[in-house]
């Protein structure tokens, strides 16, 4: 018997962020509107392959995504074995606009989950006219930390270990277990210090309450979907952020977690298919 | 559920834990003793090498801990439903919304973190806080 491929292709490129060659990994599958897809803090790209692999979605969408630098296939920059990495919002602002630019994406759909939520509402408020539409799942103004980010990088508690277990409950109690632990595999193997680096930009340099009031959601259309077992990112500070945001749509997603897409692919795909037929047909 | 019925609960870890091999093994290099609050009760948990070796609920006076997890009896109840309500599903939720307070060293907590959530999370696993599903 053949064997049989998934329709997701990947590939690696080099591209400069911020003065710097990064080798960065991408992956993608389907064809139509490009579709870019963001990870969250401490993950990677292989969070999107349900949707990489749902024909509902590739047979409309090209669905794009990336590993950012220090995650997942992608490497940090020569240089960082002295460094502390930490996420800006300048950083990864830049890194969205440069990988959308360097792929030649005209207007795609933003689509980012967590970090890649919250880093959606800045791209809303000061870059709108650059997509489509944008999607933030599990996505806030700001976060109040919710427990001592230290734990996640010291030499006497295991990283990987530590980040898994810290997040575990945020996945919610319906996922099936092929999923939760799938999921929590991209903790386990997360390089070190870098899913706090990450936290850097989501508790230190990424309080929007500042810009929410600039989003124009007619000039581009946002969506905020946030799952109802997330104690992270909770449905009420989603549900606060969109109504300083004038025409934000929000939806609360029943029996998920803080990573949908990935926990859950199928409870999901009912909630993410009607808004990508929306922004379709629009 | 009251806090004398919640710590019966805590009381049956021994069973509820040592025969789970992966559990164990997974706490096989944690060998400490913690307290548990199940409301106002105060509940002393001895582990060696991964297994529970003693429950102590009002133990002795002067007995020595490393770190507490404490609750009210009613968190407790919700955090072993079946399938929790958001906010009791896992024990950091619950620190997080206020319903659970950690303390003490927090650091063969941390090193040892996924053991813990599954040794306070057993009963639910045994069907202790009802629900469908248990």
């Amino acid at each position: 018997m053949a064997l049989e491929f998934e329709p997701i292709a990947g590939r690696y490129a080099t591209i400069e962020l911020d003065g710097r060659p990064c080798r960065l990994y991408f992956e993608e599958a389907g064809r139509g509107i490009p579709l870019l897809c963001l990870h969250t803090a401490g993950a990677d790209s292989r969070q999107y392959r349900h949707m990489m692999t749902d024909e509902a979605v590739t047979r409309h969408y090209r669905v794009i995504a990336f590993d950012m630098p220090w995650h997942g296939k992608s490497f940090p920059p020569a240089g960082y074995q002295d460094e502390e990495y930490r996420l800006t919002t300048e950083a990864y602002t830049d890194a969205i606009l440069t990988v959308a630019d360097a792929l030649e994406l005209d207007r795609p759909v933003l689509l980012g989950c967590s970090i890649g939520g919250r880093i959606v509402l800045n791209i809303a408020a000061r870059h709108a006219e650059r997509f489509r539409a944008l999607i933030g799942l599990q996505a806030a103004d700001h976060q109040t930390p919710w427990y001592d980010a230290r734990w996640l990088h010291r030499p006497d508690v295991h990283g990987g270990e530590i980040c898994a277990a810290m997040i575990s409950g945020l996945v919610a109690p319906q996922a099936p277990d092929i999923h939760r632990w799938e999921t929590l595999w991209g903790y386990l193997q997360s390089g070190p210090g870098v899913f706090r680096g990450d936290l850097h930009f989501y508790r230190e340099d990424s309080d929007y309450r500042d810009r929410t009031g600039l989003i124009d959601t007619a000039r581009c259309p946002l969506y905020l979907l946030t799952g109802a077992y997330d104690y992270s990112c909770t449905p009420e500070d989603t549900i606060r952020t969109a109504e300083a945001i004038p025409g934000a749509r929000v939806h609360i997603m029943p029996a998920l977690g803080h990573f949908p897409m990935s926990e859950n692919p199928e409870r999901f795909r009912r909630h993410i298919l009607p808004v990508l037929d929306e922004i379709r047909g629009a | 559920m009251t806090d004398q019925e919640v710590a019966a609960v805590f009381e049956r870890l021994p069973a509820l834990v040592n025969g789970d091999v992966p559990l164990v093994r997974r706490g096989r290099y944690l060998t400490t003793a913690f307290l548990i609050g199940a409301g106002a009760l105060p509940v002393l948990v001895a582990v060696r090498e991964g297994a529970i070796v003693d429950v102590a609920v009002s133990p002795p006076p002067m007995r020595s801990w490393r770190f507490a997890v404490r609750a009210g009896a009613d968190a407790w109840r919700r955090f072993w439903q079946a399938v929790p309500e958001p906010g009791y599903h896992d024990l950091l939720a619950m620190t997080r919304f206020g319903a659970a307070r950690i303390e003490g060293d927090l650091h063969p907590l941390m090193a040892n973190l996924r053991y813990v959530k599954e040794v306070l999370e057993a009963p639910r696993r045994a069907g202790a806080g009802g629900g469908d599903g248990a």
